[in-house]
């Protein structure tokens, strides 16, 4: 187990907007100088790189353009927003035995207006691709948001969920990112009325059940916990972590499968509390992987805040927002914030268990951060 | 009608499903050993991977699992029909078996003709086809009338 040995001392990030002019690589080289800034550590330090499958370059480029020495280990992990917590535990795995000292993770996309801007767009993709996908595309489900669409309508069916309860999810990360003057969305605030009257992108879900599309970058630094205790920032420890998925599982098409409202976060949730001191009803505060908002009802059944059907429930009387049972999203998340695979929702967890977050829960000692539902996924608990 | 550029790919392991769709019947590969369903397609059997998945025909008829109703932006011809339903059915043999699909009023009619409000989870329904060109004909299904 790697319980408590390593740590996060250094988080960095960029901008986040609709169209920023620097290259994806040119922002993550500048996010990792920002988090080797906050952690106080010399780039020639780094010998361990970590990332996703997903990002537009690799780390011999990062590397080459940052100017790095040797570097001893280096992974991805794949899923898209799958990966986050995955590739910080990954990371973690290899600080704690030794295979690097100085890890960097990092995520930079130009979801935007990149190159892969829209990747559902495109068309006639490899065979290997779309041994799913060429059961649901002929069909007109095309889209994530279709995928999740088709979930969540069968949710709401299931257990009586309501447009009320995602709107619950949406206003309260909107109210979140209206105070953190780092999210796309500071200056624009949102009513019931606002959400209840947007467009359909794909009925029952409307464009605020949507992540933001956003250019930016952001990385963190690992070091053991021996060298977090002479770093220049409170050390964030590396509790627990795990990843995920069911038998069957289908990734984003995950009706191909025994049974989709009982996705890969409940196989996450179990390893990752079998490792950890820390359970579910000891969380002060999470981050929950929210590229759609019914993804947060079905996380909160997964990781055990509540019982499966009651996710939706579990919404109302403010349960999200600070002073409520589980504030979630902090920093407005994926929908309000920004929208870089889950990377914010890790950084937004160190700020948290430092006491430095713009919606600070007071006295906040642990935090749960998890990956995408509906994909293979992963979770990470860490505390002060 | 579907834009070619979504039609589906054709190989070898996939070939009896589309080719049943072709010849009116729905056609799933099946576990020799234990009698179990699998879908979609693959090359290996997931519930005996030493023995070879056979295919059988099953009835074609389901309950409508879930429903949405898609609206741009979209790609291709269904930026067009545009915004039209799309389904999730269980197939009445193994309910843990699902099919993507459309729900349409009678065969040959468009997927945008019967609305998301029109359509309630758990109906019972049956598979129809249609003629897509020469390779492709697509499942559709109907409401079953009782």
């Amino acid at each position: 187990m790697i319980k408590d040995k390593t740590a996060i001392v250094g988080i960095g990030q960029t901008a986040f907007g609709k169209k920023l002019p620097e290259s994806e690589l040119e922002l993550a080289c500048t996010a990792v100088m920002n988090a080797l800034d906050d952690a106080g550590i010399d780039r020639a330090e780094i010998d361990g790189l970590a990332s996703y499958t997903q990002e537009a370059h690799s780390e011999v480029e990062l590397a080459r353009n940052l100017g790095l020495g040797d570097i001893s280990w280096f992974s991805q992990v794949g899923y898209g927003g799958g990966a986050g917590p995955g590739v910080i535990g990954n990371l973690a795995m290899a600080v704690a035995t030794g295979q690097c000292r100085v890890g960097v993770a990092w995520r930079s996309r130009k979801r935007a207006s990149g190159a892969v801007r829209r990747p559902w767009s495109k068309t006639g993709s490899s065979a290997q691709e779309d041994i799913a996908t060429n059961y649901t595309r002929p069909f007109g489900v095309i889209r994530p948001v279709d995928e999740i669409a088709l979930l969540a309508s069968r949710y709401m069916h299931e257990y009586g969920a309501t447009r009320d309860h995602l709107a619950n999810v949406a206003l309260a990360q909107r109210k979140y990112a209206n105070n953190n003057p780092d999210a796309q969305m500071v200056n624009k605030t949102m009513t019931r009325e606002d959400y209840m009257t947007s467009r359909w992108i794909s009925k029952p879900l409307c464009l605020f059940d949507n992540c933001l599309e956003t250019d930016g970058a952001l990385a963190t630094v690992i070091v053991s916990a021996d060298r977090a205790r002479d770093c220049k920032q409170t050390p964030v420890y590396i509790h627990a972590w795990a990843q995920g998925f069911h038998a069957q599982h289908q990734t984003m098409q995950n009706f191909f499968c025994d049974d989709p409202l009982h996705g890969p976060s409940w196989v996450a949730a179990r390893q990752l509390y079998r490792q950890s001191d820390i359970q579910a009803q000891d969380i002060d505060v999470a981050q929950i992987y929210d590229a759609f908002t019914p993804l947060i009802p079905l996380s909160l059944e997964g990781y055990g805040f509540c019982d499966r059907g009651e996710g939706a429930a579990y919404t109302e009387n403010g349960n999200l927002e600070i002073g409520g049972a589980l504030p979630v999203n902090t920093s407005g998340g994926g929908l309000s914030e920004a929208y870089v695979h889950g990377f914010n929702l890790i950084t937004e967890g160190v700020k948290q268990m430092r006491g430095t977050a713009h919606n600070q829960v007071s006295d906040a000692a642990t935090c749960l951060i998890t990956a995408g539902e509906g994909v293979p996924t992963g979770a990470l608990i860490l505390r002060r | 009608m579907t834009d070619s550029a979504l039609l589906p790919f054709i190989d070898d392991t996939n070939r009896p499903f589309w080719r049943g769709c072709q010849e009116g019947i729905l056609r799933m590969q099946q576990c020799p050993t234990t009698s179990r369903l699998i879908f979609p397609p693959r090359p290996v059997n997931p519930w005996s991977p030493r023995d070879k998945a056979i295919w059988t025909e099953v009835s074609g008829r389901g309950t409508i699992w879930s429903v949405i109703e898609p609206h741009p932006p979209l790609i291709s011809n269904f930026t067009k029909l545009a915004p039209y339903n799309a389904i999730v059915v269980t197939l009445e043999e193994d309910p843990s078996i699902r099919l993507i699909g459309n729900l349409v009023p009678a065969a040959g009619a468009q997927i945008n003709e019967i609305t998301y409000e029109d359509i309630v989870i758990g109906t019972p329904v049956q598979a129809i086809f249609e003629s897509i060109n020469d390779e492709i004909t697509l499942p559709r299904w109907v409401v079953v009338r009782q």
